[in-house]
């Protein structure tokens, strides 16, 4: 090592260098800025984001194929409506994807953005800087949200672009019946995928409680999909009916309602409290956790 | 050496610091005062609750009781605040292996605000890892992640450095280069609190010392006090090592007073060596030879921390938690500041 070399200014004048970044402690949109570049960085990032987009170009290959070999419809409106306009084809791959594999995709990064800090010691390489406890949970939320919204709408991009590609920019038929334009059905398109994100919140918020807590990556991912398959369990079973309008899996298709004509909204209002009910107290319990817990790992 | 200025808060102060799990208490009730230019050790086995009590002073872990305050703010209390002009790293320094060393500090300079993302050169320059810093951490040795992690702890301009154990697994090379480091860092000013199980790297760095055993602080203070009280030791060879013996041992200021085949040992300070020395003579005694006996750290840090029951009381420093039996043995006399700090609690 250098034995020549100074550390001004620290060295010089340490005593007004310190005093100087008191003030000049970073905010948790830095570290949150931080916790992206991060993200970034990881090759299981882009995992994620290659599934999501994986399907909608499976889903539109195959449709192709069918729509060639003369097969066509489905079980819903927008199966029959997928050779008339090329924007239904974002509307089924949101279908198909919200129950499992978008919950998937968001567990993977929720799951892990704290445990596998923690498991490589560098929870405290962070915890001994410039940042409290709270930032680095907030910007950790945040960044699994945002990676969360960015699987959603790689997603719905994927199959927009190789929708319309495949069949075109037309008007598509809502679940009322009614024909929206192309411009329109492009909006609720992307206005579907953000009323999906409420739910997905909730099951991101799962995560990173059980990231926090855990301290272990697989049985945290493991444990929020695990979570989800619970929910379906429980929908499924004769005599828990009347849970079912509180079940977080329940309100994965609450966007159904921006698909009608007029806006049916209560289901999304629905939603919103319903995904409050698990998204809060798993956020909390798991800053709590985080606040209060010796970092001792590594 | 010690100057933190009347009415500033000294670097470290901790007390009464407890870490219990479950069953297992691993500090117990520790106090520590690291004063602003010490370079100061703290030694102890492995298993001691050195790094325990480093990771209480960064504010990783909750005391179970206790506190500590770094320039006067409790990590527990004011959070990130606390850690304002300190820097270091407990256990080994780690890192984003996916990621290049000058990417690693990057990050960390996002975080540390400032004029951090500015140093990185600097720092990578002070601690010779320029040319690697393109190469991914996941790649490097065990020494030069060490000295990344003080070039990560560098980026934050620290007044205080606490580092645990920087030359483990280090070759002699990299042990070398490691305290010649340390040393230029004290000698800009940086107060460090070195935690370590390497006597000789203390013993050549350290002023002032803390040594724990079991999860409390079996002595605190200057290094040089605790060497020249321990090693006050001489040894004596005379004409009559039988008639020497009682008046050694009548002697004020001398103890520890043995005869052995080589004639006789005892501890005690240079002013009490002198008085002895015209006593004997009145007796009518000569002296053959008097030769002082320098105990090492290493001796000393066996006596205190194995129970040697050989060991001397030192002169000075302190030797605490004395509801323990302190292998030092007891009436030890306090240093003044050892005194007040207990007027204090």
């Amino acid at each position: 090592m250098s034995a020549t070399a100074d550390l001004a200014p620290g060295g010089a004048a340490p005593e007004t260098a310190a005093s100087a970044r008191a003030h000049r402690r970073p905010s948790t949109l830095m570290v949150l800025r931080w916790e992206l570049r991060k993200l970034v960085s990881q090759k299981r990032t882009y995992l994620g984001l290659v599934l999501a987009g994986l399907f909608p170009l499976i889903f539109v290959v195959v449709e192709n194929i069918h729509q060639h070999g003369g097969r066509g419809g489905g079980l819903s409106i927008f199966a029959g409506e997928i050779t008339q306009s090329g924007l239904a084809a974002p509307v089924l791959t949101l279908e198909f994807l919200s129950a499992f594999m978008l919950p998937l995709i968001a567990a993977l990064v929720a799951g892990d953005i704290v445990a596998a800090e923690d498991g490589n010691g560098t929870l405290k390489t962070i915890l001994t800087r410039s940042v409290d406890r709270g930032q680095v949970f907030a910007a950790k939320a945040l960044a699994a949200v945002l990676y969360g919204l960015a699987a959603v709408y790689v997603s719905a991009a994927v199959a927009t672009i190789g929708g319309v590609a495949s069949w075109g920019f037309h008007p598509v038929r809502t679940l009322s019946g009614t024909l929206v334009s192309a411009p329109r059905a492009l909006l609720l398109v992307f206005a579907a995928n953000a009323m999906y994100l409420i739910p997905l919140i909730a099951v991101i918020a799962f995560g990173l409680l059980l990231s926090t807590a855990t301290r272990n990556s697989t049985a945290s991912v493991v444990g929020t999909v695990g979570f989800v398959i619970l929910l379906y369990i429980l929908a499924g079973i004769p005599g828990l009916e009347g849970w079912q309008p509180y079940l977080l899996t329940e309100q994965f298709a609450n966007w159904h309602g921006l698909l009608r004509t007029p806006t049916d909204w209560a289901p999304i209002l629905h939603s919103l409290w319903v995904c409050a009910l698990y998204a809060v107290p798993c956020l909390i319990a798991g800053y709590l956790v985080l606040l209060r817990r010796d970092v001792a790992g590594g | 050496m010690s100057h933190t200025p009347p009415g500033e808060a000294p670097p470290v102060r901790a007390r009464g610091l407890v870490k219990q799990y479950k069953e297992v208490l691993a500090v117990d009730h520790i106090d520590l005062n690291v004063d602003a230019g010490d370079v100061y050790g703290f030694l102890g086995p492995n298993g001691a609750g050195k790094t325990t009590t480093l990771r209480m002073c960064l504010g990783l872990i909750m005391p179970s009781a206790g506190h500590v305050e770094l320039f006067g703010r409790d990590p527990l209390r004011v959070g990130a605040a606390a850690l304002d002009g300190v820097a270091g790293f407990v256990e080994a320094p780690r890192f984003y292996p996916y990621l290049p060393a000058r990417k690693n500090l990057e990050l960390l300079a996002a975080l540390d605000g400032g004029d951090a993302p500015g140093r990185i050169d600097e720092v990578l320059d002070v601690v010779e890892l320029a040319p690697r810093a393109k190469h991914r951490v996941g790649g490097y040795s065990h020494g030069m992640r060490q000295r990344l992690g003080i070039a990560a702890a560098l980026l934050r301009s620290p007044r205080l450095l606490i580092l645990d154990e920087p030359a483990t697994g280090l070759d002699p090379a990299g042990m070398r280069d490691m305290r010649a480091l340390i040393r230029r860092l004290a000698d800009q000013g940086i107060t460090v609190l070195l935690s370590s199980h390497q006597l000789p790297e203390v013993q050549e760095l350290c002023d002032r010392v803390a040594i724990v055993d079991s999860g409390r602080v079996v002595y605190e203070g200057a290094l040089s006090e605790l060497r020249r009280s321990g090693g006050a030791g001489y040894r004596l060879r005379t004409t009559d090592d039988a008639r020497a013996l009682p008046t050694v041992q009548a002697q004020p200021g001398v103890g520890q007073a043995r005869r052995d085949e080589h004639g006789l040992s005892f501890q005690a300070d240079e002013r009490h060596v002198g008085e002895l020395s015209l006593a004997l003579a009145a007796e009518g005694i000569g002296i053959l030879a008097l030769t002082p006996e320098l105990a090492t750290l290493e001796d000393l840090f066996f006596r205190l921390t194995e129970g040697d029951a050989k060991a001397a009381p030192p002169a000075d420093g302190r030797a605490v938690n004395a509801a323990r039996p302190t292998p030092l043995g007891d009436g030890i006399p306090a240093t003044p500041a050892a005194s007040a700090r207990e007027a204090e609690r």
